[in-house]
C-alpha cells in the first residue's frame, strides 16, 4: 500500500452545492443596496459619508480584532452587513465621530468578544443601536425631513405622541410606503426594504416564516389594542427589523419551528414595547431581547429524530 | 394495505447535480486481469477464514475464504489461477485493515463446475437460502449487509413488504440503471426468489423518475409475466437521498424504522436491484458472486459501465476507460455523495463497489458554523447535524449519543449544503467510532 501522490484525500461528500458563506453575506449585501439606495435618494448625498464610515470601520475593527485574536481576517462581508445596516437604522443628521463609536461597538463588543461570526448572541448592529440610544439619546432621536418633504413640522416619525399629518390618511400610507418620511436612513422606504427582502425570500438566502410571523403578529396586536395596523406595519424600523435584522442567521433559532415562535415573540414585544413603554418605537429592542432567548428555543424546538418514539418518563414509584 | 402509485416526492433531502453520464452506454466485461486481490472481508460483519493455502491452484467461483459466524459471506475465487499470496489491504467501509489472498490468474478463465438445480422454483426456502449464502451474496448497494441474513428475519418479525431499490440516487453511478434495463428479467426472477422466501404481502419496486427507460422497461417486463399481480413500480421524484432505506421506507409506507433498529423491526425488508440480480446468478445458474457492474466515470476520457471480476485493481479499470483527465487528482470509490476517497490506485474492486468517480478537486476551507439551519432543513432523518458536528468537534460525544446520533444515515445532504463547508459527516463518523470504542471498554 503505496499513497499516491495524484490522489487527493479528502473527507465525503465530495460534491457541494457551492453556496459559500461569502456568497451568502454578498446577496445580503446586494439586497441591501435597495433601501440603501432609497436613503441616498430621499436624505441627499449627505447620509454617504455615515454609510461609508459605518462600513469602512466596520470591516477595519474586524481585521484588527482578529489579527489581535490572532485568527485570519476573512472578508466574507459581514463586517459589510453590519456597517450598512447599522447606518441604515441611524437618523440622518448623526455625526460622523458618533458613527465610528457604534461600528467599534458592534464589532469589536457585539460581535468580536464572543467569538466573531456564528458566536454572538446579539445582532451586532442593533447592539450597536442600542448602545449609541443610550449614550448619545438627544442624536440619536433628532429626525430631519427628507429632501422631499415642504417643511420640518413634521419631523416627528409617525409613531411619536406628537406626530401629526396634515393630509389624507391614504396619503399618509403613501409616504410610509414610498419613503417619503422622516426616520432612519433605511427605515423609511417600505418599498424598497420589501424588495430587498423579497429578493433575498427567492433567493432562499433568508426564511420567510420569521417577517412573515413577526410582521403578521404585530398586525395582529395592534389590532387587538385598537390601533391602527397599517400605519404599526408601515412605519417604524418594523420592515428593515423584520426582513434584515431578525433574520440574521447567527442570532435567530435554526429550525422553522423556532423561527415561527421567533417571530410571534418578536411581534408581542414589539407591540407591547410600542404600546405600553416610554419609547415610541420597539424593533430594535425587541429583536435584542428575543436575541438573547435564541438558545432556549434551540434548546426546547427540536424536528422529531426518524424513528424516535417518545416515550412519557414514567414516575419512579418508589416510597 | 395499498399505496398510491402517484409519484413520490420528499419533503427533506437535496438536489444534487446528477451527472449520469454512463446512464446510455451498454454493460460490457471489463477485460480479465492478470492478478486479483481479493480481501477476506467485503461485507458487513466477520471476516473469512482462507481456505484454500499459498501455491494452491484455485478455479473461478471456488470458495477462497469462509466463515462459521451467522453474519458472513464466503469468498470466492474471481479468477482461475494460483494463490500467490497475502498481503494486507485498508476495508474502505470499516477503515480497517484485513488480510487479502492474491492470485495470479493463469488466462484460461476455467470455471468450477457449476452445481444448477433441476426446479430451482421449487427449492424449499431452507435450500435457497443456504444456495444464497453459499454464493457469498451481499446487498450490493455499498453496504455489503449479507444478504441471507436480511432474508432470514426472526420468527416474531413478520415481514409484511419487501422494496426492491432501484432508486440510484447517488450522482454518477448507473450500474443498477444498466442492471435494471439489460438484466431486468433476471432481476425480476431474482425478486421473486426474495419474494417466496419472505412471502410479504406486498413487493415495491422503487425507481427514480430519473430513469424512466428503466420504468417503462420493468413495467413492460412484469406486465407480460406472471408477476403482475405482485410487483408494483413505484416512481419516485429523484431527490438525494431517496435511495437510503430508511427514508425510502419512510417514502413508501410511512413508517419509521426505530432508532438503532433494522428495517424488519418495522416489517421492511429492502433489496438492492443488483443483489436480486445476483440472487437470480446464484439459484438458476449456480454462479456464485464474483463479479458486478461497477460504474467508472467522472472524470475519465470514456466512462464505462463494467462488469468487472472482484479483486481487479481500480486503476487498471481507470486505465481501461482511457485513464484520468488531465487535472483530474481524486478518485472516489462509490458515489460523490457518500463514496470514500482512495489513496491507492492497486485498490481491489470489492462486492459493495458500484462506483468510481473521478474529480477534479480542490480541498475547501472549513469556516465557523454561521448557524443557517439548512442542514437542518435537508436532513431525512430529523437531525440538527450542526449540533452534532459541534458536539463531535468539542469531544462531547456523551451529547451527540443524547441527539441520536446513531439515526443518522451518513448521507451527506447537511455537508454538501453548508455554506460553512463543515466536513459534518466526517465529524458524526468519528464520533460514532469514539462511542464505539466506549461502549467496548
Amino acid at each position: 500500500m503505496t499513497p499516491d501522490n495524484r490522489l487527493l484525500i479528502s473527507p465525503g461528500p465530495h460534491l457541494w452545492k457551492g453556496l459559500s458563506v461569502n456568497k451568502i453575506m454578498y446577496q445580503v449585501v446586494i439586497a441591501l443596496m435597495f433601501p440603501t439606495g432609497a436613503a441616498i435618494y430621499f436624505f441627499g448625498p449627505k447620509v454617504i459619508p455615515i454609510m461609508g464610515v459605518s462600513v469602512g470601520v466596520s470591516i477595519l475593527t474586524e481585521y484588527l480584532c482578529k489579527k489581535l485574536r490572532g485568527r485570519a481576517f476573512i472578508m466574507d462581508g459581514s463586517a459589510v452587513i453590519t456597517g450598512l445596516l447599522l447606518a441604515l437604522v441611524l437618523p440622518p443628521s448623526i455625526p460622523l465621530w458618533m458613527v465610528a463609536i457604534g461600528a467599534v461597538f458592534a464589532i469589536a463588543i457585539v460581535k468580536e468578544a464572543f467569538g466573531g461570526l456564528g458566536h454572538n448572541i446579539f445582532n451586532p448592529a442593533l447592539g450597536a443601536r442600542a448602545f449609541m440610544s443610550v449614550s448619545f439619546s438627544a442624536e440619536m432621536t433628532t429626525w430631519t425631513p427628507t429632501r422631499f418633504m415642504p417643511d420640518a413640522v413634521t419631523c416627528a416619525t409617525p409613531l411619536n405622541e406628537s406626530f401629526v399629518w396634515q393630509g389624507s390618511q391614504a396619503s399618509l400610507y403613501h409616504a410610509l410606503f414610498m419613503g417619503n418620511t422622516a426616520g432612519s436612513l433605511g427605515e423609511t422606504s417600505v418599498l424598497f426594504i420589501l424588495i430587498g427582502g423579497i429578493l433575498l425570500i427567492g433567493l432562499r438566502t433568508i426564511n420567510w416564516r420569521i417577517p412573515v410571523t413577526y410582521i403578521g403578529m404585530v398586525a395582529l396586536m395592534a389590532l387587538a389594542f385598537g390601533q391602527d395596523p397599517l400605519l404599526y406595519i408601515l412605519s417604524g424600523g418594523l420592515m428593515l427589523g423584520a426582513f434584515f435584522m431578525a433574520t440574521d442567521y447567527v442570532t435567530s433559532p435554526l429550525t422553522n419551528q423556532g423561527k415561527i415562535i421567533f417571530g410571534i415573540a418578536l411581534g408581542l414585544v414589539t407591540v407591547l414595547i410600542r404600546h405600553f413603554g416610554s419609547m415610541p418605537e420597539g424593533v430594535c429592542f425587541s429583536i435584542l431581547l428575543m436575541n438573547a432567548f435564541v438558545p432556549l428555543i434551540d434548546r426546547f424546538i427540536r424536528p422529531k429524530p426518524y424513528g424516535v418514539v417518545k416515550v412519557v418518563k414514567k414516575v419512579s414509584s418508589e416510597g | 394495505m395499498d399505496i398510491k402509485l402517484k409519484k413520490k416526492a420528499s419533503p427533506y433531502g437535496v438536489k444534487v447535480p446528477e451527472n449520469k453520464l454512463s446512464d446510455k452506454i451498454p454493460i460490457e466485461p471489463a477485460p480479465l486481469p492478470d492478478k486479483v486481490v481479493i480481501p477476506l472481508q467485503q461485507n458487513i460483519g466477520a471476516p473469512c477464514k482462507a481456505t484454500v493455502k499459498k501455491g494452491e491452484r484455485v478455479l473461478v467461483g471456488q470458495k477462497i475464504g469462509d466463515s462459521d459466524k451467522f453474519v458472513s459471506a464466503p469468498i470466492h475465487a474471481t479468477v482461475s489461477g494460483e494463490v500467490t499470496g497475502t498481503k494486507m489491504v485498508i476495508n474502505p467501509p470499516t477503515g480497517q485493515l484485513v488480510n487479502a489472498l492474491i492470485i495470479t490468474a493463469d488466462g484460461k478463465d476455467e470455471w468450477l463446475e457449476l452445481d444448477v438445480p433441476q426446479s430451482p422454483e421449487s427449492l424449499p426456502v431452507k435450500e435457497l437460502l443456504t444456495r444464497i449464502r453459499g454464493a457469498g451474496i451481499v446487498g450490493l448497494g455499498g453496504a455489503a449487509f449479507p444478504t441471507q441474513v436480511k432474508l432470514s428475519p426472526p420468527p416474531d418479525k413478520p415481514i409484511d413488504t419487501v422494496i426492491l431499490n432501484g432508486c440510484e440516487c447517488e450522482p454518477y453511478a448507473t450500474s443498477d440503471h444498466r442492471v435494471m434495463l439489460e438484466y431486468g428479467e433476471k432481476m425480476l426472477r431474482g425478486l421473486n426468489i426474495i419474494r417466496k422466501i419472505l412471502d410479504p404481502k406486498a413487493v415495491y419496486i422503487a425507481i427514480e423518475d430519473n430513469k424512466e427507460d428503466a420504468i417503462s422497461h420493468l413495467e413492460k417486463l412484469i406486465a407480460n409475466s406472471e408477476f403482475r399481480d405482485d410487483f408494483k413500480i413505484v416512481p419516485l421524484k429523484s431527490k438525494y437521498p431517496m435511495g437510503a432505506e430508511k427514508t425510502l421506507i419512510k417514502m413508501l409506507l410511512g413508517r419509521e424504522v426505530p432508532i438503532g433498529k433494522l428495517p424488519l423491526d418495522a416489517g421492511v425488508v429492502v433489496h438492492n436491484a443488483s443483489t436480486a440480480k445476483a440472487i437470480y446468478d446464484a439459484i438458476y445458474e449456480g454462479k456464485p458472486l464474483i463479479e458486478r457492474v461497477v460504474t467508472i466515470t467522472g472524470a475519465v476520457k470514456q466512462p464505462k459501465n463494467l462488469l468487472t471480476r472482484f479483486g481487479t485493481s481500480i486503476g487498471s479499470l481507470i486505465n481501461y476507460c482511457g485513464s484520468m483527465n488531465k487535472g483530474a487528482n481524486k478518485l472516489i470509490m462509490g458515489g460523490p455523495m457518500m463514496g470514500i476517497a482512495q489513496f491507492d490506485l492497486d485498490f481491489p474492486v470489492v462486492k459493495g463497489t458500484n462506483c468510481l468517480v473521478v474529480q477534479e478537486s480542490k480541498l475547501r476551507e472549513e469556516h465557523d458554523c454561521i448557524r443557517c439551519g439548512k442542514c437542518i432543513e435537508v436532513c431525512p432523518m430529523g437531525l440538527m447535524p450542526t449540533d452534532l458536528a459541534r458536539y463531535a468537534k468539542a469531544g462531547r460525544y456523551d451529547e451527540c449519543k443524547e441527539k441520536y446520533i446513531d439515526d443518522c444515515v451518513e448521507c451527506g445532504a447537511c455537508a454538501f449544503t453548508c455554506p460553512a463547508n463543515i466536513p459534518i459527516v466526517q465529524y458524526v463518523k468519528v464520533a460514532k467510532k469514539e462511542l464505539a470504542k466506549g461502549a467496548t471498554r
